[in-house]
């Protein structure tokens, strides 16, 4: 072959390769371009979802229970009358009272197990001990909080119902103190987590300022770290109630699970080893048992499909009272931030 | 002589200060106890829970399928239950999880849309568990018609714990420093070739440790699944490893220590805390590792 050929063949293989390159580069750019389009596009859509799955649950748990809304509620007879009798054969009713009466004993009880003991900690966490000390209890706290809440219900059920027994000579053991204690000690890590935040929080220069002053370090917890901190210090309570209200495997396990309102009109008013059943524990032991049942051809529902639909209803009640109180820690934290 | 003495007097502690130290050391002491009192019961009910349990603890225990009513033999189609709605629950929660964190870290302003945001992965994550169970059987046993079933439980499980995933996503993105990010934009690199390339592979661990997590998470929770698909029983060969189709029922470990310890008489004890140890073992092994993961990760930090 004579050389000249060759070198036009060679140029003119080099314009093909080259244009073909040219044109894989565009097909590149436009993939990559594409690409990034479509993976910021999901980035997105994620960023939204946890707006849309809240706004998804309120939709489908008000859905289910709308027909009861409509139909067969009135605020009076649900809020305010103990009689929760949803499968009775000659008259069905739907009081939530006893039920609120429950849920706000035992949260009330592990309020009162899980907020000293929880700012007790978080002081002694974040002002009183050493550097080590403070990295091993903090690991401790987060495998308690690891702890599944049926094995909460468990440990109630088996450990702590016998003790409860011999120490008290209730007839059961299974009651409001059980439960609050679980539930309390359920709801300390993140007691202790949010409220250890609030007070690392509080600037340096406030704590300088003590210690230069001469107080000691209890002084200085006292008169200026806790005032400095008690926003932060009350939005870490009101998410522990918000657990604690929430709570439902424990609760079922270990409350005893009679409807009853553990108050009466004398001393001791307040009867802590008397059985109840919360909110939560009343959905989870009856959705089971009860039917979805569709409507009849005029648009009205049997009686038998409102058990059901009440469930739901109480579901919204739950909600809303966490929902209330996120909102609530939300704002206060804001707040703080704002003042930082 | 005595002029030492006068200074020593001058600095010695005075009666007020005494009474200071003494309050001081007193109220350390308290709030020491304080905090050791709530550590008790994660060794006390451990080792007591262990000790119950000792006798039903063996490897057949694990493998074998529960038998005469629930009175003998195993655990072994609750343990692949849950290791069903925890696997098909992490294919649904990462993604979406990891790319909201992405988002809230990277790509959100500083504005009121974003603290809506928040407030929603915060309401997320503080939504009772049995509220997330309703939701559950209202849009994906009932609304999407998927039934009673695997995929039911595990998109339910999937939402309930995509704010674990979201937050210590967002977290493990926010301790990349941003001077990495601006070298990144410098070379003419997009905001997510950044991503890609400098911020997704420096915070991979904090990411995993999130991972690992909601594994615990999804693992122990009983409330959402008990409408959304998990069973009683359900017969399962004895080692099988894929016994149950995503369409179908299924028994989870935490469901079938709720039922046999409340629904069913005559279970012997130690079976009961074995059970409970199974699981109990499970979740807090998870979360050891994702501990050490998480020192290991800052142990190593170069920045």
């Amino acid at each position: 072959m004579p050389p000249t050929e060759s070198v036009a063949d060679d140029t003119k293989a080099l314009t093909a390769a080259r244009s073909s390159a040219a044109w894989q580069g565009t097909i590149r750019k436009v993939y990559r371009y594409l690409s990034e389009r479509i993976i910021v596009g999901l980035i997105h859509l994620a960023g939204v979802s946890a707006i849309i799955f809240v706004f998804c649950i309120f939709y489908f748990v008000f859905r289910e229970g709308w027909p009861f809304l409509r139909d067969s509620f009135d605020v009076k007879g649900f809020f305010l009358s103990e009689e929760w009798y949803p499968t009775s054969e000659v008259n069905r009713r739907y009081g939530i009272l006893a039920l609120l009466a429950g849920t706000g004993t035992v949260t009330l009880v592990a309020m009162l197990v899980a907020v000293p003991f929880s700012l007790g900690t978080a002081v002694f966490i974040s002002q009183f001990c050493g550097k080590k000390a403070r990295e091993v209890m903090k690991i401790l706290i987060e495998l308690l909080a690891a702890i599944p809440s049926v094995v909460w219900g468990f440990i109630g059920l088996m450990v702590m119902n016998p003790v409860i027994v011999k120490l008290t000579g209730a007839p059961i053991g299974l009651n409001v103190l059980n439960a609050g204690i679980i539930v309390g000690l359920m709801s300390v890590p993140i007691i202790v987590t949010i409220a250890e935040d609030a007070i690392r929080a509080v600037p340096d220069g406030f704590i300088e300022a003590a210690e230069a002053l001469g107080a000691t370090r209890w002084q200085t917890v006292y008169k200026v770290i806790l005032p400095a901190a008690k926003s932060g210090l009350l939005a870490a309570v009101l998410l522990g109630v918000g657990r604690a209200v929430g709570e439902t495997m424990a609760v079922l396990m270990c409350t005893g699970h009679s409807i009853n309102i553990p108050f009466d009109g004398h001393p001791p008013y307040f009867h802590v080893l008397e059985s109840v059943r919360t909110l939560t524990a009343t959905i989870a032991a009856e959705m089971g048992e009860a039917p979805r049942l569709g409507a009849n051809a005029d648009g009205t529902y049997p009686v038998e499909a409102f058990h059901y639909q009440a469930l739901f209803v109480v579901g919204i009640v739950l909600f809303a009272v966490t929902f209330i109180i996120n909102v609530t820690e939300d704002l206060i934290v804001k707040g703080i931030r704002k003042e930082k | 002589m005595a002029r030492i003495d006068t200074i020593q007097n001058m600095f010695a502690a005075t009666d007020i200060i005494d009474v200071k130290l003494k309050t001081q050391r007193t109220v350390k002491w308290v709030f020491g106890s304080m905090s050791v009192v709530i550590l008790i019961p994660l060794v006390v009910l451990t080792a007591c829970l262990v000790v119950r349990a000792w006798p039903s603890l063996t490897w057949d225990f694990l493998t074998d399928i529960p038998k005469s009513g629930m009175r003998a033999g195993g655990i072994w189609p609750a343990l692949v239950g849950t290791m069903y709605t925890v696997t098909f629950s992490l294919l649904i929660a990462v993604p979406v999880g990891v790319l909201a964190g992405i988002y809230l870290n990277e790509y959100a302003r500083d504005n009121w849309f974003t603290r809506v945001v928040h407030l929603a992965v915060v309401n997320l994550a503080g939504v009772p568990s049995i509220v997330h169970a309703l939701f559950g059987l209202g849009a994906f046993v009932v609304f999407a018609g998927l039934g009673k079933s695997v995929l039911s439980a595990s998109l339910t499980l999937a939402i309930m714990t995509l704010p674990v995933i979201i937050v210590s996503t967002k977290e493990a993105l926010l301790a990349v420093p941003a001077t990495f990010r601006m070298a990144c934009w410098n070379l003419g690199a997009s905001r997510w070739q950044t991503i890609r390339t400098i911020v997704l592979p420096n915070s991979i661990g904090g990411i995993l440790t999130g991972i690992i997590l909601q594994v615990c998470r999804a693992a122990g929770e009983t409330a959402p699944i008990m409408f959304t698909g998990a069973v009683f029983f359900k017969f399962v060969q004895r080692g099988d490893l894929f016994p149950y189709k995503p369409t179908e029922q299924f028994m989870a470990l935490s469901y079938h220590l709720h039922t046999i310890s409340t629904q069913v008489p005559g279970v012997p004890e130690s079976m009961l805390y074995a059970t409970a140890v199974v699981l109990l073992g499970f979740v807090l092994v998870f979360n050891t590792l994702a501990i050490v993961l998480r020192t290991w990760i800052r142990s190593r930090k170069k920045w």
